[in-house]
């Protein structure tokens, strides 16, 4: 597959990633609504550009709002943004937390049915709306209800990934698996502390590392994690345009301030069945494949990498899905430090969704929006070095136990 | 009878109280665990809740739902493993529906202790009066079968008294558990001489069901909870009745808890600790513990003074903390009580920072106890900080110091006394009942190498 036209980004925002960990989150408090996430993400965004009526088209992607929000039709709710969004086609998508990539996905589509120039992007979710224990309930719809649910753990997710770390465990050795996943906590809090939207941004504990060893309580959780091994619950929306060359005109954005979208891969497997290899991210790995193919590029080409981390180990076999290092050399690569700021192949430069926050429906507009932010020099603190022999950033968005995957390829626009 | 047995018809007198609620919650929680699972097949469960207040009783019914709920989102884990063979059930919210529902099937509130007959195991938790337990013991023992065991939160009341008095032959145990129940870790299980011994190995069972820490005392008035709580109370007491002369009563109040919270890294100061406690309820313990222990004077005119005047401590209904040696707004002090004028004055800096001035600097290395509570180091930095309090020469740390030294003999004759085995139980009871981080006998007064 080649891309028959360009397909730019630009425009990126979000709000702060609001739950535990932020200073201003009060779980007994009132907290704003599912449409205020929308409204701020979608005005920053409109906001950045000269005339909001040259927006064709709006996507929103959400997983479960029907649940958190007892909310449907999302894609009505545009509107709350700005009246010119009244009349305009809106779709909502779903893909459990690969939601934000399909977002984006969908928008990149119409730029290339030519049917838009110019899309307005969203991805939002507002979980803090119950206790984690009926949150975990929620979000195992990400699974398969009829087969997997009855016999799943009260915390259905963490212990789907908790399985993964256990096989990982089992292959490769507790100690160099488990180091690993402290790791890559210890680099999401550090990055976090770079990005002031990150709900980890407050974050001042001295020593990390005592606190991603914590050892796990499967009495009150999972098997194999702890808690910091697992994603936050969030509140937030992230928002950018999907733009045609002529979208790029009419909204009077410089290349500069635009990255291009030169691959991207979507992949689904079957959510009935369980993970052939659970060491193993294929469907990731599937849609990463795709996205290289078309972008006529290689793991050694990237200048860093936005991954879906929803737990410590899913990070590594991401890591791995990359293509940088190979299966079962993750670990060694987490643990070495090559992930970091300085490192090989930087990742999740803002936290990821340990550090800077998951709300899943829109996580993965959030991790594009990072990406445009490396590739247009905006991304302050946490700025990457983007070299000119390596100048692509990777985003790999994905839903449920790696079942719908979305990635992009993109550089900076004009380059 | 075995114990799975005894489980099924079970009751609590005294139920809509503080601690009767609570004990009410966890026999409900423990018993529908029972029911749901492999030895409750068959069985049929009953918890009779029993208290002379009525409109008290519509208020446990509300409270018994909604701490369920909490309990059964805290273990839904557990939960799914009881509902496995429910199909019907799925989700996690499905499941603590159906526990609360279910656990909400076993109570009966009554008025009428007449409905005690045939359960296997009663709870008493009614007000600390010796003639009103007996009396009610005493229509227990005709009700009740031969075999039923009781179990009574007494503060303090000698548990043989109760058991020779009445004839219970041997059918009772002290379940002391502290406030609140649900919460609170620790339990104290006072037995006597004549206290059947299958009593005492079910009591501990029991106690580990509900999850809670058991520490073994023997049955001497306050055992060792009250035993060292009442005698460091009187203690500052007299150190504040001390410092009145020279300070007044209001200031003297005022340095006394400071201390005894600040300086010696406290959850509480001590008259805090009073208020919190009830003024009335550390007088009726105290009227308890002077009746039944020889050759020590446990009185106060002062706390006497204080209930004649109204003071009395204690908690509202909402939980909030009623007038005592202080005055509370949102828990915190607010103001101190003047004895001369009946009244409450301000805490404000004009007169509480010179005493501040006059107690010194708090020494090095100090940390609030909120800081130190989680911190796993805390035993290092407690005994560098009690280093630093010994070598510096001011008010605070000498009267810190002396404080320091009280608490150690009162925890030391709780031992020679008989009421605690050893010192872990006594340093046991003090930091999981009243949360101190340290326990009474400690170095931290003298050096290490005067010690012997
Ligand atoms: N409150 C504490 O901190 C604490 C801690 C440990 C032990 N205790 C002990 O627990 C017992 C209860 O204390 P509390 O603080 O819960 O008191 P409370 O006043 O809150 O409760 C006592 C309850 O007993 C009921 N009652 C009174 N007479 C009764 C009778 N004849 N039959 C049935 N019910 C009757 C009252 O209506 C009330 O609901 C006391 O023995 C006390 O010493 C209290």
């Amino acid at each position: 597959m080649q891309m028959r036209r360009k397909v730019y980004l630009a425009a990126g925002t979000y709000t702060v990633s609001l739950g535990t960990g932020r200073k201003e989150f009060h779980p007994r408090k009132p907290r704003p609504g599912i449409e205020h996430y929308m409204q701020e993400a979608g005005r920053a965004v409109i906001s950045k550009i000269p005339d909001v009526n040259v927006i064709d088209e709006c996507v929103v992607g959400n997983f479960m709002a029907a649940r958190f929000n007892r909310q449907g039709n999302l894609a009505s709710l545009m509107p709350t943004i700005d009246p010119a969004l009244v009349y305009k086609p809106c779709t909502r998508v779903e893909g459990a937390c690969g939601s934000g990539g399909l977002s984006i996905f969908t928008g990149i589509k119409s730029i290339l049915a030519e049917t838009a120039d110019v899309v307005l992007s969203l991805g939002v979710e507002v979980q803090n709306t119950v206790k984690a224990i009926y949150g975990a309930d929620v979000l195992a719809g990400a699974g398969h209800y009829a087969s997997q649910r009855k016999n799943g753990h009260a915390y259905f997710f963490p212990s789907m990934f908790s399985d993964r770390a256990g096989a990982a465990f089992e292959k490769f050795g507790h100690e160099k698996v488990r180091r690993a996943m402290t790791q890559w906590y210890v680099n999401a809090v550090e990055g976090a502390r770079r990005c002031p939207e990150a709900q980890e941004y407050h974050n001042t504990v001295e020593d990390l590392h005592a606190i991603g060893n914590t050892p796990p309580n499967p009495k009150v959780f999972v098997d194999h994690l702890n808690f910091s091994d697992c994603s936050k619950v969030s509140d937030g929306a992230a928002a950018l345009l999907v733009l045609s060359e002529e979208g790029l005109k009419k909204t009077a954005i410089a290349a500069k301030d635009a990255v291009e979208v030169v691959g991207f891969g979507t992949s689904v497997a079957d959510l009935t069945k369980q993970p052939e290899d659970p060491t193993q991210a294929d469907t990731s790995q599937s849609a990463v494949g795709k996205a290289y193919e078309m972008a006529g590029i290689h793991a050694k080409d990237l200048a860093f990498a936005e991954v879906h981390d929803c737990f410590s180990i899913t990070g590594i076999l991401m890591a791995e899905a990359t293509g940088i290092c190979g299966h079962g050399e993750g670990y060694d690569f987490i643990s070495e430090g090559r992930t970091k700021l300085d490192g090989d192949l930087p990742m999740n430069l803002s936290g990821g969704l340990i550090g800077h926050g998951h709300y899943t429906g829109g996580t993965g507009v959030r991790e594009t929006v990072d990406s445009w932010k490396q590739l247009t020099g905006r991304a302050g603190d946490f700025q990457v070095k983007v070299p000119s022999d390596r100048p692509y950033g990777l985003m790999i968005s994905m839903g449920g136990n790696d079942k719908t995957v979305v990635t992009l390829v993109m550089q900076q626009a004009g380059s | 009878m075995d114990l799975a047995q005894r489980y099924t018809d079970v009751g609590v007198i005294g139920a809509a109280g503080k601690m009767g609620s609570g004990i009410a919650l966890l026999l409900c929680q423990q018993m529908t665990h029972r029911r749901l699972g492999p030895d409750g097949k068959g069985r049929r469960f009953k918890l009779t809740l029993m208290d002379v207040n009525d409109a008290a009783l519509d208020g446990l019914q509300s409270y018994l739902a909604s701490q369920l709920k909490r309990m059964a989102e805290k273990s839904t884990i557990l939960l799914r493993g009881l509902y496995a063979d429910r199909k019907d059930l799925v989700e996690n919210g499905e499941i603590i529906d159906a526990f609360v529902a279910d656990a909400l099937a076993l109570p009966r509130f009554t008025t009428d202790l007449g409905a005690m007959k045939g359960a296997h195991m009663v709870f008493e938790a009614i007000a600390e009066n010796i003639d009103l337990k007996k009396k009610v013991y005493g229509e227990l023992k005709n009700l009740c079968g031969p075999e039923t065991w009781f179990f009574t939160n007494t503060s303090s009341i000698p548990i043989s008294l109760l058991d020779r008095e009445v004839g219970l032959g041997g059918r009772i145990v002290g379940y002391h558990f502290y406030n609140p129940p649900a919460v609170q870790k620790l339990l104290e299980l006072i037995t006597g001489p004549d206290t059947q011994s299958d009593l005492i190995e079910a009591s501990k069972q029991i106690a580990s069901d509900l999850r809670k820490k058991v520490i073994p005392a023997n049955d001497i008035a306050g055992f060792i909870g009250n035993g060292h709580f009442i005698r460091d109370g009187l203690y500052g007491i007299s150190e504040l009745e001390r410092l009145t002369g020279e300070h007044g009563f209001p200031e003297a109040a005022y340095l006394v808890n400071h201390v005894s919270q600040d300086w010696l890294i406290r959850p509480m100061g001590i008259f805090q600790l009073i208020d919190y406690v009830g003024v009335d309820v550390f007088q009726c313990i105290l009227g308890v513990m002077n009746r039944f222990i020889d050759g020590e004077d446990l009185h106060s005119t002062l706390i006497d003074a204080l209930m004649d005047k109204g003071v009395r401590g204690g908690q509202n209904p909402d939980g909030s903390q009623k007038d005592g040696f202080f005055r509370y707004e949102k828990g915190r002090p607010v103001a101190v009580y003047s004895l001369d004028e009946g009244k409450y004055q301000p805490l404000d800096d004009s007169w509480t920072g010179k005493l501040d001035g006059l107690l010194g600097t708090l020494p090095e290395g100090y940390v609030p106890w909120k800081g130190l509570a989680r911190d796993p180091g805390k035993n290092e930095k407690l005994a560098a900080y009690f280093a630093n309090l010994r070598a510096t020469d001011t008010l605070g740390s000498s009267l810190a110091t002396s404080y320091l030294k009280r608490s150690k003999e009162i925890g030391e004759n709780l031992i020679k006394s008989g009421v605690a085995a050893n010192a872990e139980d006594v340093n046991g009871v003090l930091l999981n009942g009243f949360f101190h981080l340290y326990g009474p006998i400690n170095d931290y007064a003298a050096d290490p190498q005067t010690v012997h």
